[in-house]
């Protein structure tokens, strides 16, 4: 397919908006394959201006007399107006425009053809391979081992290759465990807390059906988590549904573990909220957040009536269920939804942020989203096809990535020197899982990755983000090594709505970023006279 | 000392309210004539001083004792278990007879003694000094003097002695004009804008019920609008919602008549009045006091409190007046009921606004003096020095810090001081530690005699300065002269959770903290969002 046959008009005048703050920018607006263009006239010495086309979610045009007006809303939220000379040209632009950013076809998007200079391709892309954690399991405890039973994808579509499973089970019966499980996800490794030995094991739903079938060999999986763990040891196995959902789900196949069949093994019900309920939620706050003329009475009924921190409340609350069950009740921790592709990760990626030191470092936290979203199969190509302004009906977007930054947005607000990323990097990831010229979010699965040698074709946002120059901007400078886990408070009283990513268009965000710089220069200079780190107050 | 029956109740529990489970610590539990101070088995102190206490609650007798529950003016929650009822009862009758005292004498200011002589005592009350201040601003000028009329108290009692109106009005005027005026307050320069030679003037309501008029206070207001050589027409703001001016007709009382008077530009901000504001605090704690709400009663719980909806008008007004004057180069005249509620609210905040000497510590101290202390914000009133009538209780001070920390918030480099220090403020307008926030106004402080016989507060907050700094403070940033907060950002959450949360950490949280940190979010957002955005 040519790009040229989607580009009605290559080039046409026109003024830009960026915001309510900054100064209009004028000249020649140009179509390319993946992006717009602003090249602005002689007389101004401004840059060129770029728009991934990509991250355009909704586009608007207006005629009137012998000018049209675009206005594109993005993904990451940013309002755009163009206003352009010609009606032809305003429409031409609009169709491109429109045709271009909803291409689906993954290898041509521009992560393919994208080469930025002092950047190798292939760099990085193994930072976080599964055996880099598994080597860090093995140094803790002998019980688990890493299992290449799908290398071919053959058993779970949507698994890596190599995923850690207790020594116990032999990759036979994983393949039996994988057949009585939605999509193959059987019971697998996400993390070990060495302090009480237990773990943290996702899977998807078991296919127990309305005749609640059994299936031996998963039934040994889970027996063997607990006999691995330490003599005694209970579990929980933590559903993301109410127990209803889970019930009803009995109807089409799936199901629950049943009491009998696991002993030792208890389960809980905590409802998520997921799908086209979350999407909605995200779009009207979105929309609440757009309307500067609201009285403070209509913004507060908006705000409650999106629910998007309650949703927020229920992953906190829950990841903290998952990680008090390991660490004060020394259990090991099951976690499953139906599909166990969303909510799943959520609880688990959090749990983990709660009680692991290391996964609140910048690497650490990178590879924590590699191995528990992008590895784990998180289906992004999906949840992230459009952001909150789309007008197409939804169909398998979800921003639970989104609450997940979110809820961590939440942990390093209420415990400001724990984690010793910043908002810069929350912001950044969001940006890219929506549109992004790295490979690092494309696809829905590593099979899919695979198949469309993304890891080889494309640079991984790891790379680029360590690269960056500003690496201030990812970096929180009052970060102090915490060894405890952070309980964070989930009261309504302590969530806070995350002004940095909903309002960053509406407001100009320089005084912030002067008073962030001026508080690295504290951090530093103080660094410099002590010569050491200020100490912990935790 | 002769409501203290019992001095001293070993094995009392202190529960933990911000523990999961029902934790406490055990410890002893001392009644002295100022304080309660409980001690637990790590000799940790907790001190309460009685006139920090709100309300004090006996519950029902439980099976390890009987709760005491104490309810603190700076929100903080004290929830004890004493093992005996007897002993229960006895500190419970003590301390309802011990933070409540009828006579100014009384207070702790009177008893306390921070071992300082006579002249340390009277310097520390010079610290601010307001002729200084208005000096300052650039007054006296050639259009605008200081006046005797109220030298000796006369035609105003809670006003001070010293007073600035326009050179052009004379004598009979001003008092022509002050018996017009509810309380005889009325219109003084509050702040003088020297390079824009604008000014705030405030005063009260005008007695014109229906149709009164007065010629003294139209030509004082015309004096003033001619005070303003750059702009002839000036503002007159009534910060209260227009029904409520209307009602005052009825009682001879109101609002000027745009026909009346030359030049005035009459509007209406709409601030609720003191029982409105007490209400709406009440609902507030209650809503942030509940464990275990959901996100969504929380948030219909704090839109119906109210509680956002009056700080955000009352910003607004505040803006309105710096808006005034650095576009429009016009005066304003605020005035409210009395002019010592809305108005001290709006005329301190919009000069804070427009002036950076005040976002300093001492600075801030100088604009609480000469916008609350002097001009007669009925402080002993309304934080309930005394016992007293319940009605006149009202948290329209706490609203003005919050409304400065606000501030704080969107501006994180423009002040010098902290929120710790707004804090340490709040707990002295209560604490009756020092003199500077009793008595109802300047003629009954001198009346008391403080100078002599109380601290003043100032000098101990400088000492501890350090304490109070914002490392962040840019003081050479002259783009902060002026906030104009279409510079301002939203999500400079960051430091200030930084601070809330290191306390959080650090020690027991307090009340008050997560009081404030609570509504913010949205509280801002709206603010902001809204109205402060410049044209």
């Amino acid at each position: 397919m040519e790009f040229s046959e989607l580009i009605r008009t290559g080039r046409a005048q026109a003024e830009l908006l960026p915001g309510p703050e900054e100064p209009p920018l004028r000249g020649t607006l140009c179509v390319t394959g993946h992006h717009l263009l602003l090249s602005p006239g002689p007389p101004s010495t401004a840059d060129l201006w770029l728009l991934l086309l990509r991250s355009v979610d909704s586009i608007e045009k207006r005629v009137a007399g012998d000018s049209g007006t675009i206005t594109l809303r993005c993904k990451d939220l940013r309002v755009l107006q163009l206003d352009i000379e010609g009606v032809e040209a305003t429409l031409d632009i609009a169709r491109s425009i429109e045709a271009l950013s909803s291409l689906e076809s993954v290898i041509t998007s521009f992560p393919f053809f994208y080469r930025p200079k002092g950047l190798r391709l292939g760099d990085a892309w193994h930072f976080h391979p599964p055996e880099c954690y598994y080597k860090r399991v093995a140094r803790e405890t002998n019980a688990w081992r890493l299992s290449e039973v799908n290398q071919d994808f053959s058993l779970c579509p949507s698994y890596p290759r190599a995923v850690i499973v207790p020594r116990a089970v032999d990759d036979d019966a994983l393949a039996r465990s994988a057949r009585f499980r939605q999509g193959g996800r059987f019971p697998v490794l996400c993390y070990h807390h060495a302090p009480s030995g237990t773990v943290l094991l996702r899977s998807s739903q078991p296919l127990t059906g309305p005749q609640k079938r059994r299936c031996a060999e998963d039934e040994d999986l889970l027996r063997a988590v607990l006999a691995g763990a330490h003599p005694g040891a209970r579990g929980f196995i933590v559903d993301t549904r109410s127990a209803q959902a889970a019930k009803q789900a009995r109807m089409t196949g799936g199901g629950t573990e049943a009491k009998a069949a696991y002993p030792g093994w208890k389960r809980l019900h905590r409802p998520l909220e997921r799908g086209r309920a979350l999407q909605e939620s995200f779009v009207r706050l979105v929309e609440a957040c757009g309307d500067p003329e609201q009285s403070m009475d209509r913004w507060l009924s908006r705000l409650e009536g999106c629910r998007w921190l309650a949703h927020v409340k229920e992953a906190l609350s829950t990841a903290c269920l998952a990680a008090q069950g390991m660490e004060r009740e020394g259990a090991c921790i099951l976690v499953h939804g139906a599909e166990g592709r969303d909510s799943t990760l959520l609880v688990t990626s959090l749990a983990q942020l709660i009680l692991d030191p290391l996964s609140r470092t910048i690497t650490g936290f990178q590879e924590l989203v590699e191995r528990e979203w992008i590895q784990a199969g998180h289906p992004f190509q999906l949840r992230c096809a459009h952001s909150a302004f789309s007008h197409a009906r939804p169909k398998h977007e979800a921003p639970t990535f989104l609450l997940f930054l979110d809820c961590v947005w939440q942990l390093g607000r209420q415990f400001p020197l724990s984690l010793e990323f910043g908002e810069g990097l929350l912001l950044a990831l969001f940006e890219h899982a929506y549109a992004s010229p790295f490979g690092t979010f494309l696809c829905n699965s590593e099979k899919e990755r695979c198949l469309c040698e993304v890891r080889t074709r494309t640079h991984s946002l790891w790379s680029g983000l360590n690269h960056l120059k500003e690496q201030r901007k990812l970096r929180n400078p009052l970060y102090v090594l915490n060894p405890l886990a952070i309980w964070p408070s989930v009261e309504p009283q302590s969530l806070r709505l995350w002004q940095g990513l909903f309002l960053r268009w509406t407001r100009p965000p320089e005084s912030s970023e002067v008073a962030w710089e001026k508080v690295w220069q504290i951090v530093t200079e103080r660094e410099k006279t002590e010569g050491s780190q200020p100490t912990a107050s935790t | 000392m002769e409501h203290i029956r019992t001095t001293k109740v070993e094995q009392v529990k202190l529960l933990d309210r911000f523990s999961t489970g029902n934790k406490s610590l055990t410890g002893t539990l001392y009644l002295t004539a100022t304080h309660l101070l409980f001690i637990d088995s790590h000799q940790k102190e907790t001190w309460i001083l009685h006139h920090h206490i709100a309300s004090v609650e006996k519950l029902a007798l439980t099976t390890s004792g009987c709760p005491l529950v104490i309810q603190c003016k700076n929100f903080r929650i004290v929830h004890f278990i004493v093992p005996r009822e007897r002993d229960c009862h006895d500190i419970y009758n003590s301390l309802l007879q011990l933070s409540k005292q009828a006579k100014y004498e009384d207070l702790y200011a009177f008893s306390y003694n921070p071992k300082q002589n006579d002249s340390e005592r009277l310097q520390g009350w010079q610290l601010i000094d307001l002729a200084e201040e208005y000096k300052r601003m650039g007054v006296p000028n050639s259009h605008w003097q200081l006046s005797d009329a109220n030298r000796e108290y006369k035609i105003c009692e809670t006003y001070p002695r010293e007073l600035y109106v326009p050179r052009i009005a004379s004598k009979p005027i001003i008092v022509g004009s002050s018996k017009f005026r509810s309380k005889g307050r009325f219109p003084v320069l509050c702040y003088y804008h020297e390079e824009k030679e604008a000014a705030i003037c405030r005063c009260s309501q005008p007695l014109s019920g229906f149709s009164a008029r007065c010629l003294e206070d139209e030509h004082l207001l015309q004096a003033i609008s001619k005070a303003n050589p750059v702009n002839r027409y000036m503002y007159v703001v009534d910060t209260r919602p227009k029904l409520n001016a209307m009602a005052n007709r009825a009682a001879g009382k109101g609002y000027e008549n745009e026909d009346n008077y030359s030049n005035i530009r009459f509007q209406f901000v709409g601030i609720e009045n003191i029982h409105v504001m007490r209400s709406s605090l009440q609902k507030l704690l209650e809503v942030n006091g509940t464990r275990g709400l959901s996100v969504n009663d929380f948030y219909s719980g704090l839109e119906s409190s109210g509680w956002l909806r009056h700080i955000k008008a009352v910003m607004d007004a505040a803006i309105f007046l710096a808006k005034a004057i650095m576009v429009e180069n016009a005066s304003v005249l605020v005035h409210c009921s009395d002019g010592w509620d809305r108005t001290s609210q709006v005329c301190s905040l919009g000069s804070l606004l427009l002036d950076s000497y005040y976002r300093t510590i001492k600075g801030f101290m100088v604009l609480i003096e000469k916008d609350w202390i002097s001009f007669g914000h009925k402080f002993s009133e309304r934080c309930g020095h005394l016992d007293g009538d319940p009605k006149e209780v009202s948290p329209v001070f706490t609203q003005f810090l919050e409304c400065v920390w606000h501030l704080t918030e969107q501006f994180p480099q423009a002040f010098e001081f902290n929120e710790a220090f707004l804090l340490q403020i709040h707990e002295h307008i209560h604490s009756c530690q020092f003199g500077n926030f009793l008595g109802n106004c300047q003629k009954e402080r001198e009346d008391l005699k403080l100078k002599e016989k109380t601290y003043s507060l100032w000098p101990f907050l400088l000492d501890d300065q350090k304490k109070f700094l914002n490392p962040l403070y840019s003081s050479k940033s002259q783009r902060f002269t002026v906030l104009e907060p279409n510079t301002v950002s939203f999500n400079f959450k960051k430091l200030s959770s930084v601070k809330i949360s290191n306390q959080m950490v650090s020690s027991p949280r307090n009340y008050y903290i997560q009081f404030i940190q609570n509504h913010l979010s949205s509280k801002l957002l709206c603010v902001l969002k809204n109205r402060l955005y410049y044209q």
